[in-house]
């Protein structure tokens, strides 16, 4: 793939959030219709930008994240495209009935960005550390689910929400993380993307875990196996061909993602998997646990979040379910 | 296409509330579940709305001039359906299908649904801060002259998020916002006074930078007078306070809140349908 940036020897690291903050500025420029609020929390979600150049299109919420959504229903139901930010912990976490109600079931285009997603969040510990999101979300009928992979694609998924016209979730990370892809990566809501080919296993990551998983792939190429790395920064609706796909070919599946992977994208996987190829996979993410106060670095190593995990998880795999040889 | 009422005076008002009242006896007794004491309180005010205060089109739900009427506590539907329905939405007809499989009228009103909803709610609390975000965005378009009104009940003013709500109405001085609380004191559990004290409620709505005005929430004309009353407040977001009874004009249902989310079985309605065709008895001697 060379729109990515991979192949350079320094990667530069951004907060995802950031590209979002440039994004909504940029929506904001494009398009009259968009619109901000923010839960008391503007600049850490990134979108002083947007509230500076456009004063009289943001709204300061205060800490009412219910408040935060049904206004955002309220501005949708008028015609607007607005942005609501908090934490995700908060948002969708505290107001998640308000968001089924008045902007899923109601069928509303708000944007509910959740930002500081993850085990990212680091030394905040549990409470701020969200890692359900993707599975409260993506439960949800009606609700587009995107995880951006860096700072660049947040910019692009950002862009892309202010012409949808679905209720979305966009989760955000706060720790800068290593920016993969370039201004010329595809982005598109609903589509997956092979970042590169193999035959021996598929490696499907969502968010900041897609790096790891290339970093992964790079690593079991050193010990003979091919791995597929498919990134997956829309879980909802998923990209059901592309997973079948290479699924078929590979025949193994080892699934990332930095949350829960009851019901996040491990769960849409097997669901997938399941219904219409099983094959043997297993799945990297937060098994069933709350997270601690630490490093990031520290904590992903703790909970089994890296790029080893990763690749260890598709040697398992491949012992278990063929004739390789480790 | 504008639309302005037709000049119904205070007495065509008061009949089309006692008809709304006896098309919501007739939907509930079909439908064999639902809420009756709150939709019957409310007749009057949303006879008051959709055939006064109101600026709206019934042939064009969606006309771009239109009033906003945003309904907080959906389980009062039957009023707006059987308001509607008399306003000339739909038929009337169309009544006896509430909470069937397939109807337009489902059990708590959804947007999508049917035409001249404003939005999907069942769950309290969030009518008034949609009706908050929906009054920023009249205001950023330069729509002032355009009312959004927001129906609520004072029993879910137990709820947090109308107190956020409140305090961003206030916050951003959203004048174009008219509430109107169905004070009639009870709840699902009993009286809300017992069940959590909402008193002193007009003092607590000053206290969030609103006005208050409190009138009889029973009487057409008062209903009319306080929404005019209240286009006049220029500073402030306007709270009406509607003293009501629950289960108005059904003797039997009338201050009990066990009729709060029980539907009257076919002989209940039929004495119901009675009362309110002698409104209330008095006229009874004629029929008897």
């Amino acid at each position: 793939m060379n729109e990515l940036h991979l192949a350079r020897q320094a990667l530069t690291t951004e907060p995802i959030r950031k590209g979002f903050g440039r994004g909504l500025l940029e929506a904001g420029q494009k398009h009259e219709e968009v619109v901000a609020a923010c839960a008391d929390l503007t600049e850490s979600t990134q979108m002083h930008l947007f509230a500076e150049a456009f004063p009289e299109r943001f709204i300061e919420i205060g800490v009412a994240e219910q408040n935060l959504v049904t206004v955002g229903s309220g501005l949708a139901a008028m015609g607007k495209i607005p942005f609501v930010s908090s934490y995700a912990t908060f948002n969708p976490g505290r107001n998640w009935e308000q968001i089924r109600t008045t902007i899923a079931l109601n069928n509303q285009p708000v944007r509910i960005i959740g930002s500081h997603a993850g085990i990212y969040t680091g030394a905040d510990g549990a409470t701020h550390q969200m890692l359900e999101d993707i599975t409260i979300m993506r439960a949800m009928p009606n609700m587009v689910v995107l995880a951006p992979g860096d700072s660049i694609e947040a910019a692009k998924a950002t862009l892309a929400l202010a012409v949808d016209r679905r209720p979305a979730y966009m989760r955000l990370t706060r720790e800068a993380t290593a920016v993969m892809t370039t201004d010329k990566t595809p982005f598109q809501i609903g589509r997956a993307y092979v970042y590169r080919k193999g035959t021996d296993v598929s490696l499907i990551a969502t968010g900041t875990m897609t790096y790891q998983a290339m970093m992964a792939a790079a690593s079991l190429a050193k010990d003979g196996v091919h791995a597929e790395v498919i990134h997956v920064p829309t879980i909802k609706p998923l990209d059901y061909a592309t997973i079948l796909e290479s699924a078929e070919r590979t025949r193994h599946v080892v699934t990332a993602e930095e949350g829960q992977i009851n019901g996040g994208l491990g769960g849409a996987v097997a669901e997938l998997l399941g219904e219409n190829l099983p094959t043997p996979m297993l799945r990297v993410g937060m098994n069933d646990r709350f997270g601690e106060s630490g490093q990031p670095s520290e904590l992903l190593q703790h909970f089994g979040l890296t790029s080893t995990h990763i690749a260890m998880s598709a040697h398992r795999l491949l012992m278990d379910h063929s004739g390789h040889k480790h | 296409m504008a639309k302005t009422q037709k000049n119904y005076s205070v007495p065509d008002i008061e009949k089309k509330a006692n008809q709304i009242r006896m098309d919501i006896i007739k939907m509930l007794e079909h439908a064999g579940s639902g809420h009756s004491a709150g939709p019957l309180g409310l007749a009057d005010i949303f006879a008051a709305l959709y055939f006064k205060v109101l600026k709206h089109n019934p042939e064009n739900p969606d006309w771009e001039e239109r009033d906003i009427l945003v309904l907080s506590n959906g389980h009062c539907v039957p009023v707006r359906y059987a308001a509607m329905a008399n306003a000339g939405y739909f038929s009337r007809k169309e009544l006896m299908t509430l909470r069937q499989m397939g109807s337009r009228l489902q059990g708590h009103p959804e947007r999508q649904r049917l035409p001249g909803l404003e939005t999907t709610s069942g769950p309290l609390g969030s009518g008034l801060s949609q009706a908050a975000g929906m009054a920023l965005a009249l205001r950023m378009d330069k729509q002032q002259h355009r009312w959004v009104y927001v129906v609520m009940s004072d029993g879910e003013q137990d709820e947090g998020n109308i107190w956020e709500a409140a305090m961003l109405a206030s916050k951003y001085h959203l004048n174009n916002i008219i509430a109107i609380t169905d004070r009639n004191n009870i709840q699902i559990d009993g009286p809300t006074e017992t069940v959590m004290p909402l008193e002193n409620l007009k003092e607590k709505w000053e206290s969030f930078g609103w006005h208050v005005i409190e009138i009889d929430g029973n009487d057409v004309e008062n209903v009319i007078d306080a929404c005019q009353m209240a286009k006049a407040i220029v500073e402030k977001p306007v709270m009406i306070i509607a003293h009501t009874i629950p289960g108005k004009g059904v003797d039997f249902m009338e201050y009990d809140f066990h009729w709060h989310g029980s539907p009257p079985n076919h002989e209940q309605a039929v004495q119901a349908l009675k009362e309110l065709r002698t409104l209330g008895g008095k006229i009874r001697s004629e029929h008897e």
